[in-house]
């Protein structure tokens, strides 16, 4: 028994396939939309390419890929269902209709893959922003070097612009020298001693850059001996929330990709079960017409369905189908070549004769 | 003899009022980027409320917005009435108002050129209301713990990062002024109160500038106190040093972008003024020559439309004497109303008799 039947006056085919024209070419504009979000989210990734170790290219690529199948799936789509009005045109499509739905089924289920990708990526950026900010932090004093003369002013327009200091928070800055050498005179022996206090030989300090320092600070900013209480008047560093930022730059990265990727994954979910619907839509369709050529004539009602038999004869029958593609031509299922019987004949034991061959 | 005649067919008419039917939806449209233009202007003006003082800065964007909603009236009226003057009986209904609505739109888009040449105008008080409330703001940037002051230091902060400046018209205004709290200042240390001491008004002056003012692109940590005395800094002449702080100040930096905002909304409503003078001249001319078509009698036959049935010195002479004799009302002037019976003062023949009064009817 089919699944789902529908049955289908002339007037309701027509409608239905007007309705999926229409929904073809609003599915055409989604995948525009899909693959303007692809490129949106490409941009963003790029732009701080810099501060991640390795560039998430997946996530978005597979977005402007499945945003440009759609375009062109739908819009044959569409050219199909406007045809599909006028029975004699839907016999140029009988054929390629059948295919058509398979591609665009397997189609809709990588959408819903890119839309899950999208909130899987987490875990993946965290790790990415991690290992790419301590790099950046660490050649944050390397204003000097090819290559590297650019990370100062990304780190400082990123510690502005989201309002966010170091990699976990503001004290990251104290393990990492972020004051070239170039910039501490050697003379100076307080200088010296702080580097010979050091292991590795960095100039550590308990301070931060310019960039770290708080807006909503209500005093100037105090961005040296941060943990010096008494270097400055009427200050407790344990107390003061507002001098410099606290949130740190790994967290504020990642909340802001985080709500950039769940809009875009809700908008690509959205779109799947639009997508889901016109391809219900189109089945029915061309189970329809086919129902109606089958009958003959074109005013007639017929039956339009999702699968002929039920879902496990259909499954049963489509694995036979695979099975037998690998075994190509066997002998056995022939019944046009001439097999000696080995049945026992009569008594007469006679050899039975070779049929002449026609000349 | 009438200003820039023309002669309609009746294709020619049908046509003329269908294209200005679009034209004058267009318009209505444009009226809407108008009264949006408006609204944009007043919301960026807005956003930097304390950095100006006050001054008639609101008039500009309140002009674009009632332009821009009378604009989207008028040419939604004018719309619906070159839709009905493609049938001569329909334009009998707009007849009476044609003229005053052509005379109303003629005063409108003289508003609009005026709104347009506000826009390039405003510069002056503009700049004169950034220099004050700049320094002002400079002023009152310690003042995080007084009511109605408390922002403007975050204020101050933020236009510096965004807007890439430092001071009013350079880093050197802050050394002209007192930004750090006295309640941040230790009094019982003597280097303060020396420095108190040796300013004549008692304010903490030094060569240092806020946060905010440190260039991004500098290639060395920003030196923010200390910034004219090269000792107290390693490999470093700050008379040569340009990339440590922000160069260019707030004042020309603000003035530079709402100017480049001014001009690009007043090149935008001269263009919309251009538009809406052609469509007022359709109009007219569609007005004067169906005017002509009910004068001469047959729907289908060719007519005159003008601009001015006469000269332009004739039909300023009469609108004057119009004008004039509104006020005059209801004067029993001796050349005015005919009806009226006046004693006569001429002489008669030699009877002089004078006239019996007429015997009135009863």
């Amino acid at each position: 028994m089919a699944v789902l039947k529908v049955t289908f006056t002339k007037t309701n085919r027509d409608k239905l396939a007007q309705v999926l024209w229409v929904l073809n070419w609003v599915s055409v504009v989604t995948g525009v939309t899909l693959f303007s979000l692809g490129l949106f989210l490409k941009v963003e990734i790029v732009k701080r390419r810099e501060l991640m170790s390795k560039e998430i290219v997946s996530v978005p690529n597979m977005l402007i890929c499945v945003g440009l199948t759609a375009c062109a799936i739908n819009f044959l789509g569409g050219k199909i269902c406007y045809d599909c009005v006028d029975t004699t045109k839907f016999l140029r499509w009988k054929l390629l209709m059948l295919p058509y739905i398979i591609c665009t089924f397997f189609f809709t289920f990588c959408i819903l893959v890119g839309a899950l990708m999208c909130y899987s990526m987490r875990n993946d950026l965290e790790e990415s922003l991690f290992l790419g900010l301590r790099d950046a932090m660490r050649y944050y004093k390397d204003t000097d070097m090819p290559g590297r003369c650019y990370i100062k002013r990304t780190m400082d327009m990123l510690q502005m612009q989201f309002q966010c200091c170091g990699n976990g928070g503001y004290r990251d800055w104290f393990h990492i020298q972020w004051i070239s050498n170039r910039y501490l005179d050697m003379t100076d022996s307080e200088v010296v001693e702080r580097l010979r206090s050091n292991v590795e030989g960095k100039y550590l300090i308990d301070g931060v850059p310019f960039s770290c320092c708080g807006l909503h600070s209500l005093r100037p900013c105090i961005q040296h001996q941060i943990t010096n209480n008494s270097a400055h008047y009427n200050y407790d560093y344990r107390k003061e929330e507002l001098n410099l930022n606290r949130r740190g730059c790994r967290q504020a990265l990642l909340e802001h990709y985080t709500q950039i990727m769940q809009s875009i994954g809700l908008i690509v979910l959205i779109i799947w079960l639009f997508e889901v619907s016109v391809l219900t839509g189109v089945r029915y369709l061309q189970t329809a017409m086919e129902n109606v050529l089958r009958l003959g004539d074109p005013d007639s009602e017929s039956d339009g369905w999702l699968l002929e038999n039920s879902i496990a004869d259909t499954a049963r029958y489509n694995f036979n189908i695979i099975k037998n593609l690998g075994k190509c031509y066997q002998v056995d299922d022939d019944p046009n070549i001439d097999v000696p019987s080995s049945s026992l004949q009569a008594q007469e034991n006679v050899p039975v004769k070779q049929i002449p061959v026609a000349r | 003899m009438a200003v820039l005649p023309i002669k309609f067919t009746k294709t020619k008419r049908d046509r003329l009022a269908q294209v200005l039917w679009v034209l004058n939806w267009i318009s209505v449209v444009t009226g809407i980027i108008l009264f949006i233009l408006g609204i944009f202007l007043k919301v960026e003006i807005n956003k930097r409320q304390d950095l100006m003082a006050e001054r008639q800065l609101q008039s500009v964007p309140n002009m674009l917005i009632a332009v821009g909603l009378i604009a989207c009236m008028i040419n939604f009226l004018g719309g619906k009435i070159c839709y009905d003057c493609v049938d001569t009986n329909k334009f009998l209904r707009w007849k009476l108002v044609m003229l005053p609505y052509i005379i109303c739109t003629f005063f409108f888009t003289l508003s609009v050129l005026v709104g347009a040449l506000m826009c390039y105008s405003m510069h002056g008080q503009l700049e004169e209301a950034l220099t004050v409330g700049l320094r002002d703001a400079m002023r009152y940037y310690k003042d995080t713990d007084t009511p109605g002051r408390c922002f403007l230091k975050r204020t101050v902060d933020l236009l510096q990062i965004q807007f890439q400046c430092c001071g009013n018209k350079g880093y050197r205004d802050w050394f002209q002024i007192q930004w750090v709290s006295n309640r941040y200042l230790d009094m019982s240390q003597r280097e303060v109160v020396d420095r108190l001491r040796s300013n004549v008004e008692g304010k903490y002056l030094m060569d240092g500038v806020p946060f905010s003012c440190c260039n991004v692109n500098s290639p060395r940590p920003c030196i923010q106190y200390q910034i004219t005395n090269n000792s107290a800094h390693f490999n470093y002449d700050y008379q040569t040093e340009e990339l440590n702080l922000w160069m260019r100040g707030c004042h020309q930096a603000l003035l530079d972008y709402y100017t480049n905002i001014m001009h690009s909304i007043g090149l935008t409503v001269l263009i919309i003024w251009l538009f809406e003078l052609s469509v007022l001249t359709g109009v007219r001319y569609l007005q004067t020559s169906l005017e002509n078509v009910l004068r001469q009698g047959d729907p289908e036959c060719e007519s005159d439309g003008w601009l001015l049935e006469n000269s332009f010195v004739e039909t300023a002479r009469s609108n004057f004497n119009i004008i004039k004799h509104l006020g005059k009302f209801n004067q029993i002037s001796s050349n005015g109303d005919p009806n009226i019976d006046k004693p006569s003062t001429a002489h008669y023949g030699p009877d002089n008799v004078p006239l019996k009064p007429l015997p009135t009817a009863s």
